[in-house]
């Protein structure tokens, strides 16, 4: 694993929907390196400490990588006022990201939200393989449906308010697919959401791996700040880190 | 060039930046960016004499210029570092001083002895981590309590003992004073002010532990008062720390009367940092037309 401080350039600026934006940030080393699943550790000017930001998706050709994040605070708002030109300057490609299972066969992702992005590179690496699940609150908050559909996955939809898709949560349609077969199960979003996902994924006995957040400081795993608890295989329990162990965990050794 | 070097409580520094403890872990993330032998020393993550758990999550919060933490002394115990850790870190060409904190005298005692058979550098006597309930600050607090564990550590530490001060206290140059009478080599300056963030949507507070310690730059200025007052009153050497994050913070902080400094929370926005700092000391030594960087400390002229 390798990661350092690079000053990367900001070459493309969108708004995906209210809140939400998606950068691409020209940096051919970077590119070459990140993962799926990783993330980068975004300096924010003026602020102490920095922003992890997940990965979104990475394009090989034009050595950039893609991060879609949400105006949460002062820092991300910060953040959002970047503009193309600008340098932005990241730590990364950091943290253990999702883990390959059988790009052959069929794989389920899940996302909801803001922790949708995460998944896309890695449903990418699957395309036709891909069923992809994504919930939001409403059509108006609806990110990256027609990338996932580009990149070959089969996209199902809910929304909360059934404003867009099946109305619900995107555990009613997780579970029909595990049903009809069970396959490995990739999920990023809110912590009830993971929960259920991880206890259909336990119930169906199949691998599933989350992506998980958490307050960080330094990101590579020396502060020991972003604690995540899990049970070990010999059974004890005790703090792993999100920022180097995860982001991405086997959800069935995290302590929801 | 100028001379970076330092004398600390015997040990020779290349440079007179140290990582703190507790924002470097062991070392081997940063190794993974630079050479560890660009820094003068690192102060190993608080080690106790069992593993801890730490406390439960959130363990940081953003304020104004600094941050809040309440980690909770998370380590693997000491054997852990002394079989684990510690050969790989002695083979990276830079100090090593092994920071400890107790619940009990006893506990601080015998891992001053267990580590005085190891080739650490020094030790770094944690009695001012606010963020565990029992042990930690409740020796720093005192005189009289920093004055006993000091003497009993003594007795069982043949390395050059540092004792680390909180500055959660009435007057910290008495107790520096208190700890260079019972032996202690030098005094390492200051851990993190008690502090406490609440979430106003749903009015807990943002810590899980309740409250933290505050680092960063909102902490430097009480930082080099601190400093400033315990060289001015004890003759073993200070190393300050609180909120240095640049070369100038650095010039400030040894004219203050540090011999040696600490970076920490500067590492989270730039790991580079400690490196950029040696890089502009040279630099204001230089155009300063000073030989050694020994020549800043406690230069202060006050009013």
């Amino acid at each position: 694993m390798s990661y350092d401080v690079r000053q990367s350039l900001l070459v493309a600026k969108e708004q995906l929907a209210p809140g939400i934006f998606d950068y691409r940030l020209q940096d051919a080393w970077l590119a070459g390196q990140a993962k799926p699943g990783q993330f980068l550790h975004i300096l924010v000017p003026g602020k102490t400490l920095r922003r992890p930001i997940s990965i979104c998706d990475v394009d090989p050709a034009a050595q950039t990588v893609r991060i879609v994040f949400e105006v949460r605070g002062e820092g991300t708002a910060v953040l959002a006022a970047a503009q193309p030109g600008d340098v932005v300057d990241v730590l990364g490609p950091l943290g253990h990201g999702f883990a390959p299972v059988n790009q052959q066969g069929r794989a389920l992702f899940v996302g909801g939200g803001i922790g949708v992005p995460p998944l896309l590179y890695a449903a990418r690496q699957y395309g036709g393989n891909a069923t992809v699940i994504l919930g939001f609150r409403n059509r108006e908050a609806i990110i990256l449906q027609q990338d996932f559909v580009n990149a070959g996955c089969r996209v199902l939809l809910t929304t909360d308010d059934g404003s867009a898709g099946a109305k619900g949560l995107v555990t009613a349609p997780l579970e029909q697919e595990l049903q009809q077969s069970p396959a490995p199960v990739y999920a990023c979003g809110p912590t009830p959401m993971l929960r259920g996902v991880a206890a259909l994924a336990k119930r169906y006995q199949t691998p599933c791996q989350v992506s998980l957040e958490e307050r960080m400081g330094c990101g590579v795993g020396a502060c020991l700040v972003c604690a995540c608890k899990v049970r070990r295989a010999d059974g004890s329990e005790g703090y792993l880190h999100v920022c180097k162990d995860g982001p991405v965990f086997d959800a069935q050794e995290v302590i929801w | 060039m100028a001379d970076l070097s330092v004398e600390l409580a015997g040990v020779t520094l290349s440079n007179p930046i140290i990582a703190a403890s507790g924002t470097f872990g062991f070392g081997k993330e940063y190794a993974q960016l630079y050479s560890l032998r660009e820094l003068g020393g690192i102060s190993c993550k608080g080690i106790t004499l069992k593993e801890r758990p730490g406390n439960p999550p959130p363990r940081i919060a953003e304020t104004p210029s600094g941050i809040l933490n309440a980690v909770g002394l998370q380590n693997p115990g000491v054997e852990h570092f002394i079989t684990e850790d510690l050969p790989w870190l002695q083979t990276q060409g830079t100090a090593i001083i092994a920071n400890i904190a107790g619940n009990t005298p006893e506990d601080y005692c015998a891992m001053a002895q267990r580590l005085s058979d190891t080739p650490v550098d020094m030790i770094e006597l944690n009695i001012s981590c606010p963020n565990v309930k029992e042990g930690g600050v409740q020796f720093g607090t005192s005189c009289a309590s920093v004055a006993a564990i000091t003497k009993q550590v003594r007795r069982f530490c043949k390395k050059p003992l540092m004792v680390k001060l909180s500055p959660n206290v009435a007057d910290i140059a008495e107790i520096a004073k208190a700890a260079e009478s019972e032996g202690a080599d030098a005094v390492s300056l200051i851990n993190t002010l008690t502090g406490m963030r609440i979430d106003i949507e749903t009015g807990r507070p943002i810590l899980r532990n309740n409250t933290g310690g505050l680092s960063g730059p909102a902490v430097f200025p009480v930082a080099v008062r601190m400093v400033w007052q315990v060289a001015n009153a004890v003759r073993i050497p200070v190393v300050g720390m609180g909120g240095v994050s640049s070369w100038q913070d650095a010039v400030e902080m040894l004219m203050a009367g540090a011999t040696a400094l600490q970076v920490g929370t500067a590492l989270f926005a730039d790991p580079y940092a400690p490196l950029k700092i040696c890089r502009g000391l040279e630099e204001y030594l230089e155009r300063k037309g000073l030989r050694s960087v020994r020549e800043l400390t406690g230069t202060v002229q006050t009013w």
